[in-house]
């Protein structure tokens, strides 16, 4: 378990190492930290990177959720009914490694250039990410466990409920771990389409429109934020949900 | 109590396991299926348990057929079927909580049944367990682990206790002390016990009367009585001696 201490002070060096660099350079492509810092502050409190933020905030969020509301239970099915796991198998070894970013300008064309496009793709591939490690995690369930929760009375709901739920619960916080820098990413290509609002946009409107180079930079940090931010959900959520876990 | 009729068993693939076989079983009794490995003893048992089922003949239990899982009958597997993301104390608590999760519907927990949680606290008090009650099962012993399994099964109030191989992982000082724990719980609990070993010195500890399977197709139930088991020390007198004795010949022919 890495402590915070650990990571303030991991912060506190790149910052330092930010600032040496950008003190090298001595060019306006990399602003110092410190005037950075103040233009964020600045630009959350009387500009729009606000705004931007939760647009894109909204987007990882919504996608992260049906992701996950559709993936886990397909992927339990996939992982323990070896019938239908089989039929499947061939199907995702042949769409997983797809990059689904490249599908962008279709769904674009589908689904328009509002929100539910930007959605859409990230939910794709995070959708593939949970639902792979999901059948993996679900496959590995012993039968024999099973067998003996049937045995204290257990049916399928009871089986859903106390053993095949808690069992993927690990699986999708790996798989949301292993996929929140894939999903800001393809967040900040879907933003640089047809869209106003979002970090995207944001980065890319005051990095080669307007030159704004500090405000940028914000930008860029606020993303990093949100991908940060993401990742210290699922570490909580794993504390709070998977206690286990840390005695393995 | 138990009653397989005419029972005929085969998987999928190959020879029938059982073939035309008949066993009964009186309320109270402790069983021993004893037989080398592929015998089919843990077929039977989860035949008994509701989670496979005769191709002939029927499994009656008290006068019932068995189409399910039955509430009153505990089942212990092999590694103990614990949940490994639930404390000691939910997993002793499983099959009150499932049963709380149906209602007493006489299909997943029997009619009637009210059932509270205290069962599961005097369970893990009884079998030495509230101290790790909080616990993981990863973070327990072989013992431990296996008494949280026995404490799961008899919150439940089972008056019908199936083990399968239950103590072979042990090493020999916890097998020998959990299996004079299950012995003096049957007696206490007026439980109907069978275990299914391939350790003759078990079945000689466990088995009032050891049914002895031999290579498949199993036509007749070869049964050896054990009524001396029940003296105190048995495992220290000649009695015992001469039980592994026998054993050991039965299983050669």
């Amino acid at each position: 378990m890495i402590r915070g201490k650990q990571i303030v002070l991991a912060l506190l060096i790149l910052l330092v190492l930010w600032q040496i660099l950008a003190m090298l350079v001595q060019m306006p492509i990399l602003p110092s930290p410190y005037l950075v810092l103040t233009v964020l502050v600045k630009e959350v409190f009387q500009g729009k990177l606000a705004g931007h933020f939760l647009a894109s905030f909204w987007r990882v969020f919504a996608s992260t959720f049906l992701a996950i509301l559709f993936a886990s239970p397909a992927g339990l099915i996939l992982g323990q009914s070896k019938k239908i796991g089989k039929m499947a198998a061939p199907f995702i070894y042949l769409l997983y490694p797809i990059p689904k970013v490249v599908l962008l300008p279709v769904i674009l064309l589908f689904l328009g250039i509002g929100d539910l496009s930007k959605i859409f793709i990230i939910f794709v591939i995070l959708f593939f990410q949970i639902l792979v490690l999901v059948r993996d995690q679900a496959a590995t369930i012993r039968p024999e466990l099973i067998q003996s929760v049937r045995s204290l009375g257990a049916g399928r709901r009871a089986l859903f409920r106390y053993v095949y739920l808690p069992a993927s619960i690990p699986g999708i916080l790996t798989a949301l771990r292993q996929s929140i820098g894939t999903a800001v990413a393809v967040l900040y290509v879907a933003e640089l389409f047809a869209t106003q609002k979002g970090l995207g946009y944001y980065i890319y409107l005051n990095g080669s429109t307007l030159f704004n180079y500090p405000a940028m930079y914000a930008g860029v940090v606020a993303m990093s934020v949100l991908g940060l931010g993401l990742y210290f959900v699922v570490d909580a959520a794993e504390r709070k949900l998977c206690p286990w876990l840390s005695f393995k | 109590m138990i009653n397989v009729q005419n029972l005929t068993f085969s998987y999928q693939t190959g020879l029938p396991v059982f073939q035309q076989f008949n066993w009964l079983v009186e309320k109270g009794e402790s069983w021993v299926l004893l037989g080398p490995s592929g015998c089919g003893k843990s077929t039977l048992l989860y035949l008994l348990a509701g989670l496979r089922f005769p191709n002939e003949g029927q499994v009656l239990i008290n006068g019932n057929m068995i189409k399910r899982p039955r509430p009153e009958t505990g089942l212990i597997i092999q590694d103990y079927g614990l949940m490994p993301w639930a404390t000691v104390f939910q997993n002793a608590a499983l099959g009150l909580t499932i049963r709380d999760f149906y209602g007493p519907d006489g299909k997943h927990a029997p009619l009637g049944a009210v059932d509270d949680l205290s069962q599961v606290e005097f369970w893990l008090e009884r079998l030495g367990l509230l101290d790790v009650k909080h616990k993981y099962p990863d973070q327990l012993s072989g013992g431990q682990r296996q008494r949280t399994a026995i404490a799961r099964t008899l919150a439940i109030h089972p008056d019908l206790f199936l083990m399968d191989e239950p103590f072979s992982s042990l090493d020999a000082p916890t097998r020998e002390s959990l299996q004079q724990l299950v012995l003096e719980l049957w007696r206490e609990q007026n439980l109907t016990l069978v275990t299914v070993t391939h350790s003759i010195e078990e079945a000689a500890i466990l088995g009032q009367k050891i049914l002895l399977l031999k290579q498949p197709p199993n036509t007749e139930a070869q049964i050896i009585h054990n009524s001396q088991m029940n003296q105190p020390l048995f495992r220290q007198t000649a009695a015992y001696q001469e039980v592994c004795q026998d054993l050991r010949e039965r299983m050669l022919i």
